[in-house]
């Protein structure tokens, strides 16, 4: 018999706030947080909307332990979405580490303790290296390299580098929290998280460890990696637009996606270890696949290699398609994204795809990248936890027969949740949750 | 355990800065060569690293069917593109008649790829305000339209490798990138083994690429006073286990293999290289910069690895010799490194590890960063082969503190049924494998 593996803690960090709480809350009432982005002026850009923390109530200083907080000044965005979706995610899990002070928790014992993270291509700090840059210009306005390799470069701290690898996020994380387990970093753009969760589970089943931490986080709210989504022509033009008409998943006036920061970190565990320590399951983690569309268009994504992670998935499970009761799509707003991500469906739920609640979350984080799937697995655990669907927000006009257009928070009979990924790249991934019984 | 699928490797190819081709360089390796030399690409005259292992005179479109289809790929992609036709070339995968290109994946752990030193800095220096000290950024955008090049920009994703690769061949199962610094690659086999154990393929493409030989990287790494600056003396100065060591030495390239199923090389008949049998990973959980003094996550690794394959580190084969016969070090020729590795091995195999073989073929090719532990993998399967164990060079004044046996200098033929390879990367990632002859 296979080892079950379950969802206790979820630590989503986004637009939306910090934790499941915030999260579903905004989801239910159907309050958006996309805006326009203040990050930096991105008025040269035809999408200026985006989904950005409130950089005031989220400082990461305040959450890593006193003995750590000299780390923060080398930690970028990226890091600082991670860190903070840890302390949720474990807070939430009611377990005990180093870098969470809980009057009452379950020690865990860090050999067992892994961590696997989603992280995307981080871009340094403009600001920061075009201030060292700036000091080594030559008489035509650009760097002369050989003052630059003299003493151009002591303008940069001697930890820069550190500030910037992907596998930092899981590294700092790792350090606070003491989880000394088997430990990795996925990049795969926005299929990162799932992969990320899919992967932790498969550990965990064969035994290497009792529980991980996972999920993803990016921020692409800096100028190089903004300009890179508008170069891949994946921002909607968004000109005279208010934020909420922006993203309209599967609607034929489609216009494109928003970005957004966030992403975070969930306690995947082995409910054995869960319920020995007095912890609750939010939801079981049935089945996981992935698949590549290897002739993708640039945007990523075709139909029929979606369709084949979807039904892999369901098999590993040891499911029929007739158990998925509602489905959390990528859902971007892309058309030729979301057009793969339709016909899948109704390729693999015949008749019964206009039935299906879908469950959209870019309308209100923005597409968080490497971090997206966090906040996809995050929600579907909830809506089966609480039985009930979040609102859907949606300015376009959905013609497919699909249950895409907008609608209410709802109570709902959910057996499980199928989540879906579709990554720039062409990695497709597709993971099952089922309600813990 | 037991019962889990076996793995084994079908084919291997590299693209590194002794060449690009696998049998070639395998003879330059145990011959002790090295190709380090002063830095072309780009003017580091002044740098405090001037020199570095450069790939040199590649041209990745050789090793493509049609160059239409992959655009502009960026260097890291380049070099897997050539290091995977050379692999799969060689796994007779593509006579095969009835190949289900579902069942095959790809797990690279490729590094992100390389920034556009020259447009970034006019497009940032464009739009510098030097009394505000920073950069506007509408100016910015306009300027990033004006310099940078935009499909160029999206290459340089870390999952474009993999992707160019899917691509190339034609594959779609499941497909990962992990960029876990200097241990991606090696990471990335031991998780292609777990994917092929539990059945979601049949066939996995594994291995990395990197190049971190430009402005920014070579700044990087010298902010961080780990690479070599023995500028007087490029080929002497990776010179890992010797009391002189003082930093690694840039290196580049892809090291990719073809690994498969056991029952899926036998059903077709292919050469098998050697059998994937263990695999460990930790994080040392200890500091960004240092790795942990003991050695933990490199030891913890090393344990889970042999246990994985059911080898006892402590116990000899029947006929004497310890059960790990070669270990193909991280060995980057930083101090820290070589003495925590060498704790580790030692803490590991306990009284046997002086009787162990361990080199590091970085004291010739340089650090390949994400693609180092795949080159040192294939470098493996290549001794497991010839039995013939290549040797750790410039390694004339040893460290007394490091007292296992580096094969210095020159190489020496043994009997070698299993290597165990290790990966340590920035941060305390800790990876090794077990491959042992098939």
């Amino acid at each position: 018999m296979r080892r079950r593996t379950i969802i206790s803690g979820a630590g989503p960090v986004s637009a939306l706030g910090i934790g499941i709480e915030a999260h579903w809350d905004a989801m239910c009432q159907g309050r958006s947080g996309l805006r326009t982005l203040t990050a930096f002026d991105a008025s040269w850009y035809p999408c200026q909307i985006a989904g950005e923390l409130d950089r005031e109530a989220f400082k990461v200083r305040s959450i890593v332990p006193k003995s750590y907080r000299k780390a923060v000044k080398v930690m970028c965005r990226d890091v600082e979405l991670a860190v903070g979706g840890a302390a949720e995610a474990i807070r939430h899990a009611n377990l005990q580490t180093p870098g969470i002070d809980h009057e009452e928790g379950f020690p865990i014992d860090p050999h067992r303790l892994g961590c696997h993270i989603g992280a995307g291509l981080i871009a340094a700090d403009v600001d920061e290296l075009t201030s060292a840059l700036a000091a080594s210009r030559g008489e035509d306005g650009e760097v002369d390299l050989g003052t630059w390799g003299t003493t151009g470069m002591e303008n940069l701290t001697p930890l820069w580098l550190l500030k910037y690898l992907p596998n930092m996020l899981a590294c700092h994380v790792t350090i606070v929290h003491d989880c000394r387990g088997p430990s990795n970093t996925i990049t795969c753009a926005e299929s990162s998280s799932a992969l990320s969760l899919g992967e932790s589970m498969r550990i965990i089943e064969r035994g290497s460890a009792d529980a991980c931490l996972t999920g993803g986080a990016e921020s692409k709210l800096n100028p190089l990696n903004y300009y890179r989504q508008y170069c891949a022509g994946r921002l909607a033009d968004a000109r005279d637009l208010e934020p909420l008409d922006v993203v309209r998943p599967f609607a034929s006036d489609a216009i494109g996606t928003a970005v957004g920061e966030g992403g975070g970190l969930m306690v995947i565990e082995a409910l054995d270890h869960c319920l020995e320590r007095g912890g609750t399951p939010m939801a079981e983690v049935l089945g996981y696949a992935a698949t590549q569309s290897p002739d993708h268009d640039g945007l990523g994504a075709t139909a029929e290699d979606l369709v084949a992670a979807m039904r892999n998935a369901i098999r590993s499970a040891g499911r029929e398609p007739e158990c998925v009761d509602a489905i959390v799509p990528f859902g971007c707003g892309i058309p030729a994204i979301d057009a793969a991500e339709a016909e899948a469906i109704r390729t693999v739920f015949g008749d019964r795809a206009s039935e299906i609640e879908l469950v959209t979350t870019v309308p209100f984080t923005g597409n968080c990248n490497a971090g997206n799937g966090t906040i996809q697995i995050a929600v579907a655990t909830q809506c089966l936890k609480t039985q009930s669907l979040p609102a859907r927000l949606n300015a376009g006009t959905v013609e497919l027969d699909l249950k895409a257009g907008p609608c209410d928070a709802r109570e709902a009979d959910l057996r499980t949740v199928l989540v879906l990924s579709a990554s720039q790249g062409g990695q497709n991934t597709a993971i099952l949750l089922g309600r813990h019984e | 355990m037991s019962d889990r699928r076996r793995i084994v490797v079908t084919g291997a190819g590299w693209v590194t800065p002794m060449g690009h081709e696998l049998e070639s360089v395998w003879q330059r390796l145990l011959a002790g060569e090295t190709d380090v030399a002063k830095i072309d690409r780009f003017d580091a005259s002044t740098f405090p690293t001037t020199f570095a292992s450069q790939v040199r005179d590649y041209d990745w479109t050789g090793f493509v069917e049609d160059t239409a289809r992959h655009g502009q790929p960026g260097k890291h992609t380049q070099f897997a593109l050539g290091a995977a036709r050379q692999a799969w070339n060689a796994s007779g995968l593509g006579d095969a008649s009835d190949l289900d290109r579902h069942r095959i994946g790809i797990y690279l752990g490729a590094g992100e790829g390389v920034l556009d030193f020259s447009s970034y800095q006019r497009t940032s220096l464009d739009a510098w305000q030097a009394e505000a000290s920073k950069v506007d950024t509408v100016q910015w955008g306009a300027a990033a339209n004006r310099f940078l090049d935009g499909p160029g920009e999206i290459e340089q994703e870390p999952n474009m490798p993999a992707s160019h690769i899917s691509r190339e061949f034609g594959l779609r199962g499941p497909v990962y990138n992990c960029l876990t610094a200097c241990a991606a690659s090696t990471q990335a086999i031991g998780e292609a083994a777990s994917i092929l154990h539990r059945g979601d393929a049949d066939v996995m493409i594994s291995g990395g690429t990197h190049t971190m030989l430009h402005v920014l990287g070579l700044t990087g790494f010298n902010r961080l006073t780990a690479m070599s600056t023995r500028n007087d003396s490029p080929k002497t100065a990776s010179r890992p286990f010797s009391r002189s060591r003082e930093g690694f030495v840039m290196g580049e390239g892809s090291g990719i293999i073809v690994m498969e199923t056991l029952e899926h090389a036998e059903a077709r008949g292919a050469n098998i290289l050697g059998e994937i049998r263990g695999f460990g990973s930790t994080a040392d959980a200890y500091r960004i910069t240092d790795m942990h003094p003991e050695g933990r996550g490199p030891g913890d690794a090393i344990i889970q690895a042999l246990t994985d394959a059911g080898i006892d580190p402590a116990a000899r084969m029947d006929d004497g010799r310890p059960p790990v016969h070669y270990i193909s070090a991280h060995g980057t020729s930083t101090s820290e490194n070589d003495s925590i590795e060498t704790r580790a091995v030692k803490r590991a195999f306990g009284e046997l590890a002086p009787e162990i073989p361990m080199t590091s073929i970085k004291s010739m090719m340089g650090h390949l960063i994400c693609a180092a532990g795949a080159v040192e993998f294939i470098t493996c399967l290549m001794i497991l082969r010839d039995q013939e164990i290549p040797p750790t060079i410039n390694l004339h004044d040893p460290d007394p503190e490091l007292d296992l046996d580096y094969v210095p200098n020159v190489k020496r033929a043994a009997k070698v049924d299993t290597c165990l390879s290790n990966s340590f990367g920035f941060g305390g990632q800790n990876d090794t494998l077990v491959v042992s002859r098939f």
